[in-house]
C-alpha cells in the first residue's frame, strides 16, 4: 500500500495554482488536509502526478464575518470550526457536526473545504451546508465564481467544481431571528460514515414553521433536500406537529440506495425514523435549539 | 484497575500478585522492536499481483514491463518458485477423510480466491515492488466461484479442486444416547438456524517476515512475527530441503497474533523462496488490504440445531448440525478441521446432557482460507446451546439463571465426561453462577428491565455459561502426524551478579507470557522480580517448545518454568550448604539471598554464591562442581485438554425503531484454575470479550455473490472500538487443576468463547415482547429490524 510516484508543490499564489494545473492537466490534484486523497493514493485509486498543496495559500484558513454572512476559508479544518465563538454564534447547526466527523486526528487535519470538494454521500458537512444554504466561492482561471450548495453536490463524489478550480471559501447567510437546527445520524460505531444521516434547519415564525430545509444524507448518491417534505412542514405549529405528511413526502421523493451494510428498504426506514425524532427534538417543546 | 496492594509486600510470593506487564513501558514508549524494525544491509521487498477473481484459470503471465522497471529486482510466478519449495497439504491423520489439494506459495494454473498471491515482483524497496507488481499483465479465464457454503455442495457445484472430486473436505458424526426418544418425549423442543459470518483476527501489526538465506552455509535465518517458531522453523526445514539445524526462526515484538499467525502462508513461503533464490534478505509486511484478503478468516457456520427439554427445563438432548466454509483448502499444518470438530464436540459442554448427535460437514468455497481463530470453535458452541436453552426456558416460562442452574454439571459429578467423549476433571459452574447472580445482582436487574419495559425502552440480559479448552496436550496435533511439540521447555541460569536469566519456549505476543514466567521463576526461586530476565521467540536459544496457541503458555510454560526455578534452587542450595558449611535442607533462597530454613536469618547473598561459584571456584572442595544452569521440560498428562469454565452476562439495550444495539454492561465470571496474574487474567478475558462483541455486533467479511470480497479496509470492516464498550465486571473462581504442579489453566479464549452468545441472548430477551429473535452473527441493525418486521 505505497502510492504511485508523484510530485508534490506548496502553491503560493493562485497564479501559480493555475498555471500548474493547467500544464499537468488532469495529472494535478490538489491536497488539503489529505484525509480523504491520502488514503486513496495509498491504495492507488488515486495517482496524481503532481500533488498541489493548499496549505499556504493566503487567506483560506479565516473565519470572519462579511455583509453577506459567516465565511468560512476552505482551508479551515474540523476542530478549528469546533473552536470557533464565531462558528458557534452564527453557526451552531455547523458546530453541533463537527463531532460526528471521524475521529480527533482526521479532525485535526481534514478542512471543510476538501470535504465539500470529496462530495463523499455519507459525508456530514454537505448536508449541513444544503440546511444552512451556503453559498460556495470557487476560484479558476477564469476568476472566481458562487454558487449555491444545492447547485454544487452533483453525485457521488461528483461536484459542480470544473478542471482546475478549487474551492476557496464558504458563506453561510444570516440565519433569521426564529431558526431551529440539529443534525443526528444512525452509526454502529462513533465517527462512522452514518448508515443514514439528517441536518434540519428550520424557521419558526412565532409558532408557526415558515420555512424549512430538511436535508439528508448517506440515503442516496449525494447529500439532498427533502423539499416535499419541507412543504408539507410549511405552516404547521410548534407543540403540534404532525409528522406523517412531512415523512410520507419524504419516502416520496427521496429513493434510498443501498450501501454496503444496508439495503435500499432499510435506508428508507432509518430516513424516516431519523426524520420523526429531529421533528420530535426541534419542535415538540418549548426549548429551543439553535442552528 | 488492580495495583499490587502497597501494605502487602512482595515478599517473594509474585505468584497470585497483579504484577504490571513488564514490556509494556517499552512498548507504549515506542521501544518494541518488531520484524518491521530491524534493519539489514541489502534488504529487497516483496510485493505481490493478486486474483482480482474468486476463481480463475491463468492464461498467461507477462513481466517483462515489470522487469525492465529500474529497481525491480526479480519477479516469480507460481511456476518458477515450484522448484523451491515442496508443496504443502493441510492434512492430519487424527482427521480421518480430511482432504485438502497441494499448495504452493504463488498460485499454479489456477487462482482459487479472490487476493490469492499470483505473482511476487521485488525491489529494492516496497513502493518499488508496487510499481513493478502495477506493470505485470495476467491474462485470465474466469472460473465459475462457488461462495456460498451450502451452495458448495449442490450436486451441480463445479468442484474447486476437481482432483478431490466434490467440495466436501470433510465431514464427521459425534454423540452418544438416543437423541430420538429424548425428542419424543420433550416438553419442548428449541429449534433453530444459526449464522456465523466470517470474521478474521485484525492483528494491530500484520504478518511480517524477513526471510535472510546464506547460500554459502545454506543457511535460513528467519525474522518472523510469530506465535509458533519452532513449528516454523520445521516447516522451513522441509519445505525447502535445508538441514532443521540451519534453520532459525526468531520472534522479536510480536504485535498480537489472536490464532492468525501460526498458519502457512504462501507470502511468507515466497519470501523465504526468494531469499533463497536471491542470496539476499527479503521482507515482507502485509498491509491492511492483505491482511482482510490473506490472512486466515474465521467462523463461517451454518448451523441447523434443536434441544430437547423437560417439563422442569432439563436438557435431555441436542441435535446439531454445522456446515462450515473454509475456503478452497484446510490450512497447513494445523488443518481447518479443528473449529468445526471443537464446535460440534464443545455443544452442551457445561450441561448434564446425556444425549447427544452432532453432525460437522466442512466445504472448500471461493473465499480467503479460514482457520484457527482465538477461541476455537468455542463461540458457534456457546451460541448454538445458550440461545437453544433461553429459547427453551421461554417457552416453558423459566427464568435463565435458574435453567442454567438446573443443567449444570454439579460437583459431585467429577470427573465427568461429555457425551462427546471431553473429560472434566473438576469445574465450578455452580460456584460461577452463584458469584455472577451476586455480581450483577441479577434480581435487581429483570426488575429494572421490567420497569423500564413500561417506558418503552427495551432492554435485555442475557447469560453464557461456557466451557474452554486449555492446556492442550499431544492430542491436539501431535498424534495427528504434526511436527508441533505439545511440551514446552525452559533453561534457566544464574548469573555472577545473582541475575537470573530464564530462556522459555512459549512466546510473548503482547499478552504478558514473558512477565507471568517471570512471576513463576521469582517465586519458586526466592529472588526479586527485577532480577529475574527472561528470553523468548528464538529457536537457536531457546529450548525446543509448542509456544503460544490454544490457552497454553501460563498452563504448560508455567510449570516447566516452575521446574526448572526448583531445580535450579536445589543446585544453589547444593553449592551454598559446601560454601557455607551447611546442610542443604536447612536453607533456602529468599529475596534473593541465601537464608537459614528455619529463622529467615541471611548467610549470603545470591551475587557472592555467583562470585565464589564462578570466579573462585578452587575454593571449594576439589571434587565439587557448581551447578549454576538447570533445564527442565513439561507436557501436561492425565487429560487430553485442562477445560476451565465460567459464565458471562450481558446488558444491553436495543433501539426497537433503528436496530441499534447499546451495551450497557458485561460480566464475567471465569475459572482458570490458579490465577498466577489476576491482572493479566483480567486484561486477557477483557480483551476476548471484546473480540467476541466484534464478532456479535460488528465485524463480518462481506463478500458479493461474484466472490468479491468487499471490506478491504477499516472503514468496511467494523471493529469493535472503546466508544461502544461496555464496562467489563470480573470475579474468579479458583480450581486449580491437579494435573500441575502450579494448578494453572489458560483463560486466553474465554472472553472470546461466550461473549457473542450473551449478547445473542440479551438482545432476544430485549426483543421478547414483540417475538422477536436474532439468529445470524453479527447482529446488524439491519438483522434486528429484519426479524421485527419494521424492514
Ligand atoms: C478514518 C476516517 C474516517 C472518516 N470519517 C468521516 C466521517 O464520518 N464523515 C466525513 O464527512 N468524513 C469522514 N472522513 C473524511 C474526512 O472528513 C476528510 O477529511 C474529508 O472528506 C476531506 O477533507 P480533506 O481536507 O482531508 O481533503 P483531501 O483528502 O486533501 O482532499 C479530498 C478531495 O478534495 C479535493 N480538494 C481538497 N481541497 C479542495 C479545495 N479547496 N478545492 C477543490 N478541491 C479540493 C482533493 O483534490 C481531493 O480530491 C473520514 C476519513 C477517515 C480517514
Amino acid at each position: 500500500m505505497k502510492a504511485a510516484p508523484f510530485d508534490y508543490v506548496r502553491v503560493s499564489s493562485l497564479d501559480e495554482l493555475g498555471e500548474l494545473a493547467a500544464a499537468y492537466g488532469d495529472d494535478a490534484q490538489v491536497i488539503a488536509g489529505g484525509q480523504s486523497l491520502v488514503p486513496a493514493m495509498a491504495m492507488r485509486m488515486a495517482r496524481p502526478k503532481l500533488l498541489l498543496d493548499l496549505c499556504d495559500l493566503p487567506g483560506l484558513a479565516d473565519i470572519r464575518l462579511t455583509p453577506e454572512g459567516l465565511e468560512i476559508g476552505a482551508m479551515v479544518r474540523y476542530f478549528e470550526l469546533a473552536a470557533s465563538p464565531l462558528v458557534a454564534a452564527h453557526a451552531p447547526l455547523v458546530s453541533a457536526a463537527v463531532p460526528l466527523i471521524a475521529h480527533e486526528a482526521i479532525r485535526s487535519r481534514g478542512t471543510l473545504g476538501g470535504n465539500l470538494a470529496h462530495a463523499d454521500p455519507a459525508s456530514e458537512m454537505p448536508a449541513v451546508m444544503l440546511a444552512l444554504g451556503a453559498v460556495i466561492t470557487i476560484a479558476g482561471s477564469n476568476g472566481a465564481r458562487r454558487i449555491p450548495a444545492a447547485e454544487f453536490f452533483i453525485g457521488t463524489y461528483e461536484t459542480a467544481l470544473r478542471p482546475g478550480e478549487i474551492i476557496t471559501a464558504i458563506t453561510l447567510p444570516a440565519a433569521p431571528v426564529g431558526r431551529r437546527g440539529a443534525i443526528d445520524e444512525v452509526v454502529r460505531r462513533s465517527g462512522d460514515y452514518a448508515a443514514v444521516g439528517a441536518a434540519f434547519a428550520i424557521d419558526l415564525e412565532g409558532e408557526t414553521v415558515a420555512g424549512a430545509r430538511l436535508a439528508f444524507f448517506a440515503v442516496c448518491e449525494r447529500a439532498v433536500l427533502a423539499e416535499k417534505a419541507a412543504a408539507a412542514l410549511c405552516g404547521q405549529r410548534l407543540g403540534h406537529v404532525d409528522p406523517a405528511p412531512v415523512l410520507d413526502a419524504l419516502a416520496e421523493e427521496i429513493t434510498p440506495v443501498a450501501d454496503l451494510h444496508n439495503r435500499a428498504e432499510t435506508k428508507r426506514h432509518l430516513m424516516k425514523v431519523l426524520a420523526g425524532r429531529l421533528l420530535q427534538r426541534l419542535l415538540s417543546g418549548e426549548k429551543s435549539t439553535h442552528g | 484497575m488492580l495495583k499490587p496492594d502497597p501494605s502487602k509486600p512482595l515478599d517473594g510470593a509474585y505468584v497470585g500478585q497483579p504484577v504490571p506487564r513488564e514490556n509494556a513501558r517499552r512498548l507504549s514508549q515506542g521501544r518494541g522492536r518488531y520484524v518491521d524494525d530491524i534493519a539489514f544491509r541489502n534488504l529487497a521487498h516483496v510485493a505481490f499481483v493478486r486474483s482480482p477473481h474468486a476463481h480463475a484459470r491463468i492464461l498467461s503471465i507477462d513481466t517483462d514491463a515489470a522487469r525492465a522497471l529500474p529497481g525491480v529486482v526479480d519477479v516469480v510466478t507460481g511456476e518458477d518458485l515450484k522448484g523451491l519449495c515442496a508443496p504443502w497439504v493441510g492434512v492430519l491423520a487424527h482427521f480421518p477423510g480430511l482432504k485438502s489439494a497441494e499448495q504452493y506459495p504463488l498460485a499454479v494454473e489456477v487462482a482459487r480466491w479472490h487476493g490469492e498471491p499470483v505473482v511476487a515482483v521485488v525491489g529494492e524497496s516496497r513502493a518499488l515492488a508496487e510499481d513493478g507488481a502495477d506493470l505485470v499483465e495476467v491474462a485470465w479465464e474466469e472460473l465459475p466461484a462457488v461462495v456460498d457454503a451450502q451452495a458448495a455442495l449442490a450436486g451441480d457445484a463445479p468442484a474447486i479442486h476437481p482432483e478431490l472430486g466434490d467440495n466436501r473436505a470433510f465431514r464427521l458424526e459425534v454423540g452418544q444416547g438416543d437423541t430420538a426418544s429424548a425428542f419424543a418425549e420433550a416438553a419442548v423442543i428449541a429449534e433453530e438456524e444459526f449464522r456465523f459470518g466470517r470474521h478474521t483476527g485484525l492483528t494491530l501489526e500484520p504478518r511480517s517476515i524477513v526471510a535472510d538465506f546464506d547460500p554459502s552455509l545454506r543457511q535460513m535465518t528467519v525474522h518472523h512475527s510469530t506465535q509458533t517458531p519452532f513449528q516454523m522453523q520445521d516447516v522451513l526445514a522441509r519445505h525447502f530441503g535445508l538441514e532443521e539445524g540451519n534453520v532459525r526462526v526468531i520472534a522479536p515484538d510480536v504485535g498480537g497474533s489472536f490464532g492468525l499467525k501460526l498458519h502457512v502462508y504462501g507470502e511468507e513461503m515466497a519470501a523465504c523462496a526468494l531469499s533463497i533464490r536471491l542470496g539476499r534478505p527479503v521482507k515482507f509486511i502485509a498491509d491492511r488490504l492483505e491482511a482482510f484478503q490473506t490472512d486466515i478468516h474465521a467462523r463461517d457456520h451454518r448451523v441447523k440445531a434443536r434441544m430437547a427439554l423437560s417439563q422442569n427445563g432439563e436438557i435431555l438432548a441436542m441435535e446439531v448440525d454445522d456446515l462450515t466454509g473454509i475456503g478452497p483448502y484446510s490450512v497447513y499444518p494445523r488443518t481447518s478441521a479443528v473449529e468445526g470438530n471443537q464446535a460440534i464436540r464443545l455443544m452442551g459442554g457445561p450441561y448434564r446432557m446425556p444425549n447427544y448427535r452432532g453432525e460437522l460437514n466442512i466445504v472448500f468455497q471461493n473465499k480467503t482460507p479460514m482457520c484457527q481463530y482465538r477461541a476455537v470453535g468455542h463461540p458457534i458452541a456457546c451460541a448454538v446451546t445458550e440461545g437453544l436453552l433461553d429459547k427453551g426456558a421461554r417457552a416453558l416460562k423459566l427464568d435463565p439463571l435458574a435453567v442454567r442452574q438446573r443443567n449444570v454439571v454439579t460437583a459431585d459429578m467429577y470427573p465427568h465426561t461429555s457425551p462427546t467423549g471431553y473429560v472434566f476433571e473438576r469445574l465450578s459452574h455452580e460456584e460461577c453462577i452463584a458469584s455472577l447472580a451476586s455480581l450483577m445482582d441479577y434480581e435487581r436487574l429483570r426488575r429494572e428491565q421490567a420497569e423500564a419495559r413500561q417506558r418503552g425502552v427495551y432492554r435485555g440480559i442475557g447469560l453464557a455459561t461456557f466451557i474452554e479448552i486449555t492446556n492442550p496436550g499431544p492430542a491436539f496435533y501431535g498424534v495427528g502426524g504434526a511436527r508441533i511439540s505439545a511440551q514446552d521447555g525452559c533453561v534457566m541460569k544464574m548469573e555472577p551478579s545473582g541475575d537470573i536469566r530464564v530462556m522459555v519456549s512459549v512466546t510473548e505476543q503482547g499478552q504478558g507470557t514473558e512477565t507471568i514466567m517471570a512471576q513463576v521463576a521469582a517465586t519458586h526461586l526466592g529472588v526479586p522480580l527485577d532480577r529475574v530476565s527472561v528470553y523468548t521467540g528464538d529457536t537457536q536459544t531457546s529450548p525446543y517448545g509448542g509456544a503460544t496457541w490454544a490457552s497454553r503458555g501460563a498452563g504448560i510454560g508455567g510449570p516447566a518454568v516452575m521446574k526448572t526455578a526448583l531445580a535450579l534452587k536445589a543446585n544453589l542450595l547444593e553449592t551454598a550448604a559446601v560454601i557455607l558449611q551447611a546442610e542443604a535442607e536447612d536453607l533456602d533462597i529468599r529475596g534473593g539471598a541465601v537464608v537459614n530454613r528455619g529463622d529467615g536469618t541471611q548467610r549470603m547473598k545470591l551475587a557472592e554464591l555467583g562470585r565464589i561459584a564462578y570466579f573462585r571456584p578452587d575454593t571449594l572442595p576439589s571434587d565439587f562442581h557448581p551447578e549454576m544452569t538447570a533445564a527442565r521440560h513439561y507436557v501436561p498428562q492425565g487429560y487430553p485438554f485442562a477445560f476451565t469454565n465460567g459464565i458471562q452476562a450481558s446488558h444491553l439495550e436495543v433501539d426497537v425503531e433503528t436496530g441499534l444495539v447499546r451495551l450497557l454492561d458485561h460480566w464475567v465470571v471465569e475459572d482458570c484454575g490458579k490465577v498466577i496474574n489476576p491482572l493479566l487474567v483480567e486484561e486477557q478475558i477483557r480483551g476476548g470479550v471484546v473480540q467476541g462483541l466484534g464478532g456479535a455486533l460488528f465485524e463480518e467479511c462481506l463478500y458479493s455473490p461474484e466472490g468479491q470480497l468487499l471490506c478491504g479496509t477499516m472503514a468496511d470492516y467494523l471493529t469493535p472500538m472503546a466508544g461502544e464498550m461496555p464496562d467489563i465486571h470480573m470475579a474468579h473462581v479458583e480450581t486449580p487443576t491437579l494435573t500441575s504442579p502450579l494448578g494453572a489453566k489458560g483463560v486466553g479464549e474465554a472472553g472470546t468463547a461466550a461473549a457473542p452468545a450473551a449478547v445473542m441472548n440479551a438482545i432476544n430477551d430485549a426483543l421478547a415482547p414483540f417475538s422477536a429473535e436474532v439468529t445470524q452473527m453479527p447482529f446488524t441493525p439491519e438483522r434486528i429490524l429484519t426479524a421485527l418486521g419494521k424492514v
